[in-house]
């Protein structure tokens, strides 16, 4: 390979915008087998391997992909694995650009190494090849439950089932997979993909117990007291759904992007034979700049709508969602109607929304967010034609178990408390994940269900030898 | 999959059945409510709990088929299975230290406004049930309520059971003859729950009324099941199902459960013509 050429990385193929917005075909169609070893090849395989460093999970990366250039996917899945529990998903969701791609040697002269498209190829290659997945270990007889089976979830629950542990992971939902099911639409992380990752779980001895509401099937005591668990990891999300509390947001035809997202993506409304609808709506507008805004907008694109527009109070400068996400909402036709906040949303006669009035904005000093804060342009009202609007600007943690259990301290904002082992206040129970830190990315929850799991795992020796 | 231990036609449109889901029964108090799917792609539907038979591990569920999906449900036999079923979910009614307490149930809301009537009973309260139908033939629970009432008052819109005329002029007569109530506990359609909280707010009677809008998780997570309580967003699978009938926006409720109607009668009509077909060709 030419040096000029080094500096480039391998472009992903993708579907043509045209073609995905009446699709909810995967969008990235990852690489094949000559991309991904030319890209693998351009690896400088580093001594010092800044990247791993900013892996959340520390998977050693330098040495996955020289399996890759060495014509081994299969090899560098194994090496992958020995960090994450969660490959296929994490080389599609995980924001790379600002993790282990952002310290990458290459990109300082170049493109950094695709690390998260290599991490997809090597888990797409295992995936396909039906090679068997790793088998459970030798079992230690201690019994562990994990609570709620998204990312922190599945990653403690995959961590401890290697060290040998009994896991039962409880979801409320009837589907395992917590976030990665409901939240993130097929096209950016198609659901086969989170069931064939459920499955290798599984294999490893993991045991997952749907239609469970923990704080209401059974409480955390139950937990201990009845069902014999020795240590819990509660992994449940930052489940419910904020509003902005402008008039006119329980309307018809207003949804929570969870509610939009989850009738979509758990429930299939998409599908012409699905028996959960969702209204098909003309013009869009969804509240808020983040990546589950701009997942929304293009789940409303792909359901018909004929326009859709994301209306954010900040600038093009502060939009919070992925680079990634904006350029293929922006693709797409998703209309940005930047310095715009709502203040209400116009009804017609029958209760469904028909249009939300708002005003301009302009950024004033940084607020503590450290982001410069919007202020209201006096007399700048305008309407934007809109017969569905989607609030997404965030959810707050659930109550369902801190509310039913005794001796777990939580923080103003409802997330609970943990030392900087994952241990909550009370001896035993652990939490990560977003039920900890609020809304936050996949990877952080996984990093965190791992961290918890080593932490467990001290946990339970201490207790055996004391 | 949890199993139909039990099956009952209480009358053409309506059906009971005892679920066989062990920690659903351990759990469950009066206006607690499960999740169902009936099967594989289903939907996910609420519905109050109806009873509970803890020992032998069993839930029961009392439905009207008025969409495709109670449709099918009341299609399974004894010995079927049905898809999902988790609860229990939101919160029990409230019933501390009520001493004296009207309870209306309006049509298939008797079957709610019953396991709370019994628990009222049982904790020594006095219970005037007022119970509503369209005509006799909807009548449903009429000796369970009986047998858990001090007074049990039956109305049918048109006279062919009890009395002549709907709940609420059964409770105005009650509230007329000097009758006054710790709260009035109401379960119903939107509209029957609407007017009896236009009734007892004259009287100055507290009333709670039990929610049942369009949900999907039931845990908090889809905010769909929201509503408006004073001035407040609710959401009736966590904060709810019960809430004070004064303070709620019954119009607004009405609005939003009727978001999806065109399409749950298109739906109910072509599972209809899917069971007609079958037993056609059965």
């Amino acid at each position: 390979m030419a040096d000029q050429q080094k500096m480039r990385r391998q472009p992903m193929p993708v579907l043509p915008p045209r073609e995905r917005v009446h699709s909810f075909a995967e969008v990235a169609r990852g690489y094949d087998e000559s991309e991904a070893v030319l890209e693998a090849a351009r690896c400088l395989n580093c001594k010092n391997a800044p990247c791993v460093k900013k892996c959340p999970v520390s998977i050693d990366i330098p040495r996955f992909i020289q399996k890759i250039s060495q014509g081994d996917p299969e090899g560098a899945y194994s090496v992958i694995t020995e960090q994450s529990s969660l490959p296929a998903v994490c080389g599609r969701v995980c924001p790379q650009e600002s993790q282990c791609e952002s310290v990458c040697t290459r990109g300082i002269k170049g493109d950094s190494i695709a690390i998260g498209r290599l991490e997809r190829y090597a888990a797409d290659y295992h995936r396909k090849s039906g090679n068997a997945n790793p088998s459970a270990p030798q079992k230690n007889n201690h019994r562990i439950a994990v609570i709620g089976s998204g990312p922190s979830g599945l990653s403690c629950a995959g961590e401890l089932a290697r060290r040998g542990y009994e896991v039962t992971v409880f979801e409320a939902l009837h589907q395992a997979g917590g976030v990665l099911v409901y939240g993130i639409p097929e096209f950016r992380l198609p659901k086969n993909i989170v069931k064939s990752e459920i499955a290798a779980l599984e294999s490893l001895g993991v045991t997952f117990r749907t239609n469970t509401i923990i704080g209401k099937t059974y409480t955390v005591d139950e937990l201990f007291d009845e069902e014999g668990f020795e240590a819990i990891f509660i992994g449940s999300g930052a489940g419910l759904p904020r509003f902005s509390g402008i008039p006119g947001e329980s309307l018809c035809g207003v949804y929570s992007a969870n509610e939009f997202l989850t009738r979509t993506n758990l429930m299939k409304a998409y599908l012409p034979d699905s028996s959960t609808p969702i209204r098909p709506a003309r013009k869009v507008a969804v509240i808020g700049g983040g990546n589950v805004a701009m997942d929304a907008a293009r789940v409303a694109k792909r359901l018909g709508a004929k326009d859709v527009t994301i209306v954010y109070r900040r600038s093009e400068e502060e939009l919070p969602a992925r680079r990634e996400e904006y350029e293929n909402a922006m693709e797409e036709g998703v209309h940005f109607q930047f310095l715009t906040a709502p203040i209400q949303i116009l009804s017609d006669v029958k209760g469904f929304a028909r249009g939300m009035l708002c005003e301009k904005m302009t950024l004033g000093e940084p607020d503590v967010s450290g982001r410069r804060r919007p202020i209201p342009v006096p007399d700048s009202d305008f309407i934007v034609d809109t017969d569905c609007v989607i609030v997404a600007i965030g959810t707050s943690p659930n109550p369902l178990i801190t509310s039913t259990t005794d001796g777990i301290i939580t923080n103003q904002k409802g997330g609970i408390e943990t030392d900087e082992n994952g241990m909550t206040s009370r001896p035993g129970v652990f939490a990560g994940g977003d039920a900890v830190t609020g809304a936050a990315t996949v990877i952080l929850a996984m990093s965190a269900g791992k961290k918890a799991a080593a932490a467990i795992d001290r946990y339970i020796q201490n207790k055996k030898e004391a | 999959m949890y199993r139909i231990i039990k099956k009952e036609i209480l009358n053409p449109a309506t059906t009971s059945m005892w679920i066989d889901a062990p920690a659903v029964a351990k759990k469950a108090q009066p206006g607690q409510f499960i999740i169902l799917r009936v099967d594989e792609d289903g939907e996910r539907i609420p519905l109050t709990i109806a009873d509970t038979n803890p020992d032998e591990g069993s839930v029961r569920i009392i439905f009207q088929a008025v969409g495709a999906t109670t449709l099918k449900l009341s299609q399974k036999q004894e010995g079927d299975f049905i898809q999902d079923f988790a609860g229990p979910l939101g919160n029990a009614t409230f019933t501390n230290g009520l001493k004296k307490v009207a309870v209306i149930g309006g049509g298939v809301g008797c079957a709610i406004a019953y396991p709370v009537a019994k628990k009222l009973h049982r904790m020594g309260c006095e219970v005037h049930f007022v119970a509503g139908f369209r005509n006799r033939d909807a009548v449903i629970l009429q000796e369970d309520c009986e047998k858990i009432s001090d007074r049990y008052i039956l109305c049918t819109d048109d006279g062919s059971a009890g009395k002549k005329g709907v709940v609420t002029d059964a409770l105005k007569e009650l509230l007329d003859s000097g009758e006054r109530y710790d709260e009035v506990f109401a379960v119903g359609p939107l509209i029957m729950m609407k007017f009896v909280c236009d009734l007892t707010r004259i009287y100055r009677q507290k009333t709670v009324v039990s929610m049942n809008p369009i949900m999907i998780d039931g845990t908090g997570m889809c905010g769909g099941c929201r509503l408006t309580v004073g001035n407040a967003i609710c959401f009736a699978c966590v904060d709810g199902p019960d809430f004070d009938g004064h303070l709620v926006d019954f119009d607004e409720m009405m609005k939003r459960n009727g978001v999806y109607r065109d399409w749950e009668r298109h739906a109910y009509d072509e599972t209809c013509n899917l069971f007609k077909g079958a037993a056609n060709h059965g």
